[in-house]
């Protein structure tokens, strides 16, 4: 791998006291982000990038923790001296957002109302209320404008948010493997993972915090679900394919194929330590995301608001996300007269590829990246 | 292709683009013909490639790209979003012939094509002498020639007559980028039009 890992890095909190009034009407009256922050601020502040999170992503985005070197960011291979995102050059920022249930305010954090968890009580939130919340800390930071706004999936459409929401603060836009809006079969997708969630019968409503449980049956199936849509067809056939554990046939329900004991360590793995309702949320988001919605479908009129450049990529075997989709944000860009570049990589990992290390790939946003100017 | 600076036919498009216009480069390569038209020329410039390392170049230019293959058409592109639609050396590569000039004129005010010419003397004497012709504006083997169509400027104009495009203007030239003003059928190794249609 080249260039470095950032190294031992340490999570911040935040706290913000002034009311957020979200898209679905609700409130929150006050929160916490908890964020990360790897490279140095320069005196303009102008050298800052933020990275959004995706479904099930939080602030810990590079490097690892003094005392837990095993838990490296999810994003650990982009980030670091020498590496696309080069922290030699940029301040990276990466945060969990609201709703979460990674240390930022989400469905588990305790309600000062009531004094018990949010569970069910916790609002709705829209993309468009993170990139709020996320403007706050960058008020905070004491950052005018993000050299860039980054993210894969609903990161990037965080990013793309951004450069809707505030087009004055945002000069660059990546947008990755993401879609301008859902179409039905992935809100189908994501209502499947939610009825499994909802219709365990340890989800209480979503109040199985204080029944001291979880829905770990649902919330498992959800993933198991979510994970085979993350993958290509390819890839599963050339890391499984039909091999079994045992050499024969059991005629039984056990595990048997190598698949469905991936799957199935998968599904526990993320039941362990992720909460439903934070999942419940998050997908919402996704399905609710459509900023052209507010401009008669027309994605063109949403983007004339944009005033960054942008580097748009997709994924040869993403079929979540396909190709197709983010030409169509490339397209309305193009019409609007933007400075636009479209990477359609051909990687085998099928949505999970923007997660992934690849020379092309991430040579593709090092490109990009050094043409900017801090 | 690696597109190199001082190619005789860039000179020659670039001559014909105003400053400040909009310009679309099909298989812009690594950039280099954007990078100088808008250095010079001021103009804003997207290019189309389908190759991975020349996309890869073309960003680290600085240029805006769109990774795509011109066989599938320019749907991401309005109609008369250009002023120029540029193809360099690439229509010999371009099975959808037709297609790829028609959609060039879509979302262009003018067309800007440039090819080699396969009736080109050298081209036809290598023929007579029994092997297919490898030339400076024919860089390749038979057996590993992105070519597939191969033409004539006749043949070309031919083409344009039966689609109803106009043909504003043409240059052609010899191997080593000098103008020829005559006999160019026979002594043009490129050739370079400007195309507009009827709307």
């Amino acid at each position: 791998m080249p260039g470095q890992s950032v190294g031992a890095v340490e999570s911040q909190r935040a706290h913000f006291d002034q009311p957020l009034h979200l898209r679905s009407g609700g409130i929150l009256p006050a929160y916490d982000l908890v964020y990360e922050t790897y490279g140095t601020l320069n005196a303009a502040k102008s050298n800052a990038i933020l990275v959004c999170h995706a479904l099930s992503g939080h602030h810990h985005v590079a490097g690892h923790y003094a005392d837990q070197p095993e838990n490296i960011g999810w994003w650990d291979n982009i980030i670091g001296p020498g590496r696309p995102l080069d922290t030699d050059r940029f301040f990276i920022v990466g945060l969990n957002n609201l709703g979460g249930c990674h240390g930022s305010t989400g469905p588990s954090s305790i309600n000062p109302a009531t004094g018990k968890p949010w569970g069910a009580e916790f609002p709705i939130v829209a993309v468009n209320d993170w990139v709020h919340a996320q403007a706050r800390l960058t008020d905070m930071l004491g950052i005018d404008s993000w050299a860039a706004v980054m993210g894969g999936s609903l990161g990037g459409m965080q990013a793309l948010r951004w450069s809707i929401t505030y087009p004055e603060r945002v000069r660059n836009a990546i947008v990755i493997a993401a879609a301008p809006k859902l179409s039905a079969q992935n809100i189908a997708f994501n209502d499947v993972a939610r009825q499994a969630i909802l219709t365990d019968p340890d989800f209480h409503g979503g109040n199985y915090y204080e029944h001291n449980t979880r829905p770990v049956r649902g919330l498992r199936l959800a993933r198991m679900l979510g994970h085979i849509t993350y993958l290509s067809d390819d890839q599963m056939g050339e890391k499984f394919g039909r091999e079994l554990r045992n050499s024969a046939f059991s005629f039984g329900f056990d595990v048997e194929f190598e698949v469905e004991s991936y799957l199935r360590y998968q599904g526990d793995k993320f039941a362990g330590y992720f909460d439903a309702n934070t999942y419940l949320l998050m997908t919402k988001a996704l399905d609710y995301f459509d900023p052209s919605r507010e401009d008669n479908d027309n994605l063109n009129t949403t983007m004339a608001r944009s005033k960054a450049n942008f580097l748009i990529a997709s994924f040869t075997t993403d079929w979540r996300f396909t190709p197709a989709r983010s030409k169509e944000i490339v397209s309305a860009l193009l019409a609007n007269g933007r400075n636009v570049s479209y990477a359609e990589i051909n990687l085998n990992f099928g949505h999970d590829s923007f997660l992934m290390e690849d020379p092309h790939y991430h040579g593709v946003v090092d490109a990009y990246l050094r043409n900017i100017k801090p | 292709m690696t597109h190199t600076l001082g190619r005789p036919d860039f000179e020659l498009i670039a001559g014909w683009i105003e400053p400040g216009h909009r310009v679309l480069d099909l298989g812009c390569g690594d950039g280099t013909l954007l990078k100088h038209l808008i250095g010079q020329r001021g103009v804003q410039g997207v290019g189309v490639e389908i190759d991975d390392a020349n996309v890869l170049a073309a960003i680290r230019n600085g240029i805006n790209v769109i990774q795509g293959n011109l066989e599938r058409g320019l749907d991401e592109f309005a109609d008369q979003a250009f002023d120029h639609v540029v193809l360099s050396r690439t229509l010999q590569t371009v099975r959808h012939t037709e297609g790829i000039l028609r959609e060039m004129l879509r979302v262009g005010r003018e067309a800007v094509v440039s090819f080699p010419n396969f009736a080109y003397w050298k081209n036809l004497r290598s023929v007579l002498d029994g092997r297919m012709p490898v030339s400076e504006d024919l860089p390749f083997q038979w057996y590993d020639s992105p070519n597939v169509r191969f033409f004539t400027l006749l043949d070309f104009e031919a083409l344009c007559d039966k689609m109803g495009l106009i043909i504003r203007e043409r240059s052609v030239l010899d191997e080593e980028g000098n103008p020829v003003t005559s006999e160019v059928n026979f002594l043009g190794s490129l050739a370079v039009y400007r195309l507009t249609q009827n709307r």
